[in-house]
């Protein structure tokens, strides 16, 4: 269906390096990035509506790079709408209609039917300034729809909403969806991800580092992002080499620590839990292959316990009893060691 | 804030001192014109014939120089060029120079002797002493506030309005007519009234350029220098009024109109 491959581009300080997906017929695949990630400027190039990109952009099948934006089967929903101010509801939704060279009757009953089916038949003579954000958002919808693309590509349609809208916004997203339309959302809200997405892609430093069905994806995270998200504090990107025995050495910038795995040597990700790491005054003779010093930076309450920043050269996270807190006298500054046994690492090759 | 505030005092006492300075050179004209005065001067077939002649000429240099400053105005607001920064400049020009210089500028290019008077003679177009020249030598003078209010419209226009509008089918052309447009008018009306207004005020420029046939602020300036300040004064007034029944007219029609605000 939708094909971006090796699309690159330089914009000023900004930069999107040979950026790689597949989205199938039908799909609806969600690409989750922080902000500044590179995901708006994604769908423009997509929607050609920012020249200069090099790579290759294929809608079924067909080379749509350099292809007129007109021409590209692709619809884009601008994360604040985009309403034309000058424009009722109506004239926005026929706005689309009036380059098919219809008749009045024809696209009033278009109009209609993509007014009916977005929810928004009371709005028609309302004019932008005067809707809300999702009313806003479902008018952009019915417009985007009204060309009938290929690929409707959606820019944070329903991050600015609040919680009620969100969800209405949400299900109209899955019916549009459920229809038989490819959609192409960038969010940066994990949520949405993961309540809307049929698969999902993380967009990261101007790059696709990972795609896969949600919970592919979020339990096994490459990206520090998507870690963070799914609660694991403690994530570093480096080098599985061997080791002594069963145990292979992982070695990232700020330090190297002990995995026991089975994946083959090579560029990777490792996360610990917070919940494995433990915390103790001094180096305690134990199975836990990996045992640092460190100093304790902050302590920060967490839904249940303390959160414990320990610097020992890189940050570590350990998730922490209040009762321990309190035993241990721990407070920033406090010189403490950390331990985890290399069974806790794991590793993630990519 | 409350109570006495002398900073704010002493700048409404600068405000008024301003104002004054403005009004009272005016008012001192309406005021020692007397209405008798005034309808025979208006009457005078040399003067309605002036007047008019400034109208249309003043409006006709505004209508054909729009058709090029908007879509270059729209070029300067949306694209980037090497050397834009001195191409606004030079459509500043004209605001800087003495209007004289302009007129004498203008009057190298077109007279007869020169390629551009050579082609308008074998076109039976002539520029010096005809209404051709006086538009001219108006739209020279002004076309820097059409240009520049219209770019500061577009400007005003979310530039993904027009994407929007391009993703949604609609060529250049129609993005241009029905979104950039409509929605940067209210600076462009702006700008054509300042525009029309300039040229309509212009003295220096066209009077170097046309001497004859005459506009008005000529003939002021010819009544005054022939018979005297009472002979000229009329003539001022009345111009001044019909300018600015035209000019509040055409600011009415301009705030109907509501710039984008995306």
């Amino acid at each position: 269906m939708l094909t971006v491959k090796d699309l690159s581009v330089k914009l000023g300080k900004f930069e999107l390096n040979g950026v790689n997906f597949e989205v199938g017929p039908g799909e609806y695949f969600v690409l989750l990035g922080v902000s500044g990630a590179g995901k708006s400027v994604l769908l423009q190039i997509i929607g050609g509506l920012i020249p200069g990109a090099s790579g290759v952009v294929m809608l079924n099948g067909k080379d749509i790079s350099r292809e007129k934006v007109q021409r590209r089967g692709v619809g884009l929903v601008f994360q604040d709408a985009a309403l034309f101010p000058h424009m009722n509801v109506f004239k926005n939704i026929a706005y689309p209609l009036r380059s098919l060279k219809l008749n009045d009757r024809e696209i009033d009953r278009r109009v209609r039917e993509l007014a009916d089916m977005t929810n928004i038949t009371k709005l028609l003579k309302r004019n932008p300034a005067n809707l809300s954000g999702g009313e806003k958002q479902r008018v952009a919808l019915a417009r985007a729809l009204a060309l009938k693309p290929q690929c409707l590509l959606l820019d944070e349609p329903i991050s600015s909403l609040d919680v009620q809208l969100r969800r209405e916004l949400r299900s109209l997203l899955r019916k549009i969806n459920a229809n038989g339309q490819t959609i192409v959302h960038v969010t940066h809200d994990y949520e949405e991800a993961a309540l809307l997405a049929s698969r999902i892609g993380v967009i990261e430093n101007g790059s696709v580092v990972q795609t896969g069905k949600a919970p592919e994806v979020f339990s096994r995270p490459k990206s520090e992002f998507v870690a963070n998200f799914v609660g694991i504090r403690n994530f570093f990107r480096g080098e599985l080499r061997d080791g002594k025995d069963s145990m292979k050495k992982f070695l990232f910038d700020g330090g190297e620590v002990s995995v026991l795995t089975g994946e083959p040597e090579g560029a990777g990700y490792i996360t610990v839990r917070g919940e494995d790491l433990i915390i103790s005054e001094k180096r305690w003779e134990s199975s836990a292959a990996n045992s640092f010093p460190g100093r304790v930076i902050a302590l920060e309450p967490a839904r249940v316990g303390t959160e414990v920043l320990v610097d020992i050269g890189v940050t570590l996270s350990a998730l922490v009893s209040k009762e321990s807190v309190s035993n241990l006298q721990l407070e920033p500054g406090s010189k403490v060691w950390v331990s985890f046994k290399a069974s806790a690492v794991k590793f993630i090759p990519g | 804030m409350t109570g006495f505030q002398p900073l704010k005092l002493f700048f409404v006492f600068l405000g008024g001192l301003l104002l004054l300075f403005v009004i009272a050179p005016l008012a001192g004209m309406f005021l020692e014109t007397s209405p008798a005065e005034f309808f025979d001067t208006a009457m005078e077939k040399e003067v309605a014939g002036s007047i008019w002649l400034t109208l249309w000429t003043s409006m006709l240099a505004t209508l054909i120089f729009a058709l090029a400053a908007i879509p270059f105005s729209w070029i300067l607001a949306r694209k980037k060029f090497p050397l834009k920064r001195v191409i606004s400049a030079i459509i500043d020009i004209p605001v800087v120079i003495p209007h004289s210089a302009a007129g004498i500028a203008i009057l190298g290019f077109v007279a007869r002797d020169t390629a551009v008077g050579r082609l308008g003679d074998h076109l039976g177009l002539s520029f010096v002493g005809t209404p051709a020249g006086i538009i001219l030598a108006m739209a020279f003078v002004s076309i820097p506030f059409l240009v520049n209010a219209a770019r500061d419209g577009f400007l005003a226009v979310p530039e993904k309005l027009e994407k929007a509008a391009l993703n949604l089918g609609a060529s250049p052309a129609r993005v241009f007519f029905t979104v950039s447009l409509p929605l940067a008018w209210r600076s462009i009306l702006s700008g054509l009234i300042m525009m029309w207004a300039r040229g309509m005020s212009e003295f220096g420029a066209v009077v170097i350029v046309a001497y004859h046939p005459m506009i008005t602020p000529v003939l002021i300036y010819e009544r005054f220098g022939s018979f005297g300040l009472s002979y000229a004064r009329p003539v001022a007034v009345v111009f001044i009024c019909v300018c600015l029944v035209f000019f509040v007219f055409l600011r009415m029609l301009s705030t109907k109109y509501e710039n984008a605000d995306g």
